[in-house]
């Protein structure tokens, strides 16, 4: 059957566009979440919409999964291929096909990277305001996926509210434009709902995204503090003061020092916690602001507090904050990001009750924390080639996730479910949740070819994982058998 | 309260009866007729959580906007799509089911982007809680704002979590003599800088523009920019419709364009808000030119007000779309219980 259909790709596709030897298959086999390792069945990089929409038609004859992958920076095994899948490769939708200064948007493929846009639109003082920390290598159409946040996302917004419309192919291959250069398109907002699908829905083959003029000015502070506590306390002391950073970041002392170690960004390494916290604007504005948020960090018990001297430092300190994973992959074999967000409020809780599952479960938890919307990444330092080292930091991961959701938080803030957070999906939503995702991804996917299996779990495997959702004391998916 | 709203969703679900979920029915008005029974949802009201550090407020659908902005203010917050009331009894139910935003929300953001969870109440009779009360999740679809202008036709809203923001410290108003082609271009060229500006109206050879920051900031920029300094008043009135531009009892179509697409060239008045990106037509232009300009022009007009409510009100969508925007409405209401035909015919 594979090999029909194969031979069948091979018949409507250019033979460089199409990789179906286990040697070319290779670099597809993980996204950036490499635990998970899978090999296709073949990986195709179409050039056109007639290469792509033939390769669908023919996935869609032979009931083939498609799994559509951008750059492959993704940390949830969104793009993980399936054994009996395709890979479908937006790579060489790679250009920028319009930089309309006047109506400050910028309309490209969805293969072009992150800052690429940015740095396009920057003659013309414009640029696209999301940062993941990975925009020097990860594509538009991975961000639209997994409604990819940043370290600018307090002021800024998602990736979400940074997109005005896509051209999405449907599995069927009908080409569908959702959104419009005008605001507020008519009927429902499946803008909204394609941002952040996970490659479940359609595949976005062009993006426009709303460009923003550049602030004439943006100052960074650097603040230390003797506790994480003090260091979360400031942050809502920074916000009730009626300030809006543009980032407001966090690390605790394991990875200031993994960062320091790594970039020397001049980070006090002897602080229990730093604040890096961002204010841009015009520039009478941000150095009134920088002085308001000086004086709420030093009343909030601040041990120091450093304004960045020049460009170049502030650079530097935020080159600390961005490599921070990597960082922390030069002091452990092996590391597991999650990627909770929590009420702000519960974040002394959450880093206390974080301490003790640490030292339960005997492995090291660096705390990196975009403070200013509540998104954690616990960053869990492990062995891989240490006996049940892999299963130990797992099991304390779901613990976290589950932690997270118990204060009113999520599972993921900006990473996806993908494969990673199946199980803990489990645990945030209930049996009616998921069958609604479920027949929404049916709305878009009747025959559910579009990279099935990740993002939603299945009913069945919550109930087979025991890690239920139990809301007002009733068990859920009573309907099902259990095993 | 909730209990007795499942039931009664339950009991129309068992009947296959429609129902049409009425909070204020300030915006009664905005979309296309409902056939079905009232529910009721205005005594369905309170704060649930709000902690102004977060950012983040919590409220049951049928709580009266007027009162939610209130609890804002006193906290020196605000939605920040400033939204607009059309009438006392408005709920922030129906602010989020109408998904109308004001004058801020080309710097703002809209209604949807604020828009952080919700708690529905879906045509199977369950409640479904969707999103969450912090600001970045993306755990499971973005049902939460699929809401947003869906006029209630997916679901009813039980709660709400939208984010809010600090008000802005002061805010200023300038005002310009200029003809039309003037006032576009220079509100085009000042959106490109970064500039602190809030709204933009231009109607009757007048630019108003408003800037909302700190102290120095507005100082600079109102310098640079020049014009004649006027009172606030002017936006309050833009927002609630209350200027006498939009009291004739004429048809008025709102139409969303590109912000720099160039003029309408259809009969009648307009006001433009948005920095060129909402346009306000009054006047009996033909209901098919409207719609044809407004989609050669890149954007989507909207028979607002005064027009027949039996009748489409918003721009065709092509087939394609309509198929899966009705795939996903039965995705929520497979029998068609909730607000039937309020957006469009099949919808």
């Amino acid at each position: 059957m594979s090999a029909a259909f194969i031979a069948e790709l091979r018949r409507a596709l250019p033979e460089h566009v199409l990789l179906v030897e286990a040697e070319d298959l290779r670099p597809y086999e993980c996204d950036g979440l490499a635990a998970y390792k899978q090999l296709p069945l073949a990986v195709c990089l179409p050039e056109s919409l007639e290469q792509t929409r033939a390769l669908l038609r023919l996935c869609r004859q032979h009931h083939v999964p498609v799994v559509a992958r951008g750059a492959g920076t993704g940390l949830s095994g969104g793009a993980l291929p399936l054994a009996e899948g395709v890979v479908l490769s937006l790579a060489r939708f790679n250009r920028i096909l319009e930089i309309d200064p006047d109506n400050r948007l910028a309309r490209v493929q969805p293969g072009v990277r992150n800052l690429a846009i940015s740095e396009a639109a920057a003659p013309l003082n414009l640029y696209y305001a999301p940062d993941p920390s990975s925009q020097i290598a990860c594509s538009i159409g991975g961000n639209v996926a997994e409604n990819s946040g940043g370290v600018h996302c307090l002021k800024y917004g998602l990736t979400v509210h940074n997109v005005l419309a896509l051209k999405v192919l449907t599995m069927d291959g009908e080409l569908l434009d959702i959104g419009l250069a005008a605001p507020d398109s008519p009927g429902y907002d499946l803008l909204a709902l394609m941002t952040g699908s996970e490659g479940l829905l359609g595949i976005v083959v062009e993006v426009t995204v709303k460009l923003l003029p550049r602030p004439e000015r943006a100052q960074l502070v650097l603040a230390a503090f003797a506790s994480v506590e003090a260091a979360g306390a400031a942050v809502a002391r920074i916000i009730g003061a009626g300030i809006l950073p543009a980032g407001l970041e966090m690390m605790d002392n394991l990875s200031i020092r993994a960062a320091e170690d790594f970039v020397h960004a001049g980070y006090p390494v002897d602080a229990a916690a730093i604040l890096l916290c961002e204010l841009d604007g015009a520039n009478a504005e941000v150095s009134e602001q920088i002085m308001a948020v000086r004086r709420v960090l030093l009343d909030a018990g601040a041990t120091e507090v450093r304004s960045a001297e020049d460009e170049a430092q502030r650079l530097k300190f935020w080159a600390g904050r961005k490599g921070a994973f990597p960082a922390v992959g030069r002091i452990s074999p092996d590391y597991y990001c999650m990627d909770g967000t929590i009420p702000r409020q519960h974040l002394a809780r959450v880093l206390a009750r974080i301490g003790e599952l640490s030292t339960q479960y005997d492995l090291r938890v660096a705390n990196v924390f975009h403070a200013g919307d509540g998104n954690l990444h616990p960053l869990i330092l492990f062995d891989a080639n240490r006996e049940g080292e892999q299963a130990r930091a797992e099991a304390l991961g779901a613990d976290i996730l589950r932690l997270c959701v118990e204060v009113g938080g999520t599972i993921t803030g900006e990473h996806g479910v993908g494969v990673e957070k199946l199980d803990a999906a489990c645990s945030q939503f209930n049996a009616a949740e998921l069958a609604q995702f479920h027949a929404v991804k049916a709305a878009f996917d009747p025959d559910g070819l579009l990279n099935p299996g990740k993002a939603v779990p299945t009913l069945h495997r919550c109930a087979e994982m025991g890690r239920m959702h139990v809301s007002g004391g009733a068990l859920p998916f009573p309907e099902l058998p259990r095993f | 309260m909730e209990r007795e709203l499942i039931e009664r969703v339950q009991q129309a679900v068992a009947e296959k009866r429609p129902l049409c979920i009425r909070g204020g029915a300030t915006k009664a008005f905005y979309g296309r007729h409902c056939v079905g029974e009232l529910l009721e949802l205005s005594g369905h009201r309170g704060i649930v959580a709000y902690e102004p550090s977060e950012l983040v407020i919590t409220v049951r659908a049928g709580t009266p906007l007027a009162e939610v902005d209130t609890v804002l203010a006193e906290h020196g917050q605000m939605f920040p799509f400033e939204p607009p009331r059309f009438g006392a009894e408005a709920t922030v139910g129906g602010m989020v089911a109408a998904g109308l935003s004001g004058p801020r929300r080309p710097w703002g953001g809209a209604v949807r982007d604020a828009v952080l969870g919700v708690r529905l109440l879906n045509g199977r009779g369950e409640v479904l809680r969707l999103g969450g009360q912090v600001m970045k999740n993306v755990a499971g679809y973005d049902l939460a704002r699929l809401m947003a202008g869906a006029l209630g036709t997916l679901g009813v809203l039980l709660e709400v979590s939208l984010k809010v923001l600090p008000r802005p410290v002061e805010e200023r108003t300038l005002a310009f003599e200029l003809d039309a082609a003037e006032a576009a271009r220079r509100v085009i060229d000042w959106g490109r800088q970064p500039l602190p500006l809030s709204a933009t109206l231009y109607a009757e050879g007048r630019l108003q523009v408003r800037l909302s920051g700190g102290g120095q900031c507005l100082a600079t920029a109102r310098a640079a920019l020049g014009g004649e300094e006027v009172g606030n008043a002017i936006w309050p009135s833009l927002r609630e419709q209350d200027l006498p531009f939009f009291q004739t009892g004429a048809p008025l179509w709102r139409i969303a364009l590109p912000p720099a697409a160039p003029d309408l060239h259809l009969p009648g008045e307009t006001l433009v808000e948005w920095g060129g990106a909402l346009r306000w037509l009054r006047g009996e232009a033909v209901a098919e030119r409207v719609h044809q300009r407004a989609a050669l022009l890149g954007g989507h007009a909207t028979l607002f007000k005064g027009g027949d409510a039996n009748a489409e009100v918003f721009q065709p969508m092509p087939p394609a779309m309509r198929a899966l925007q009705r795939r996903v409405k039965q995705a929520l209401d497979p029998l068609g219980i909730f607000n039937p035909g309020r957006i469009y015919a099949e919808l």
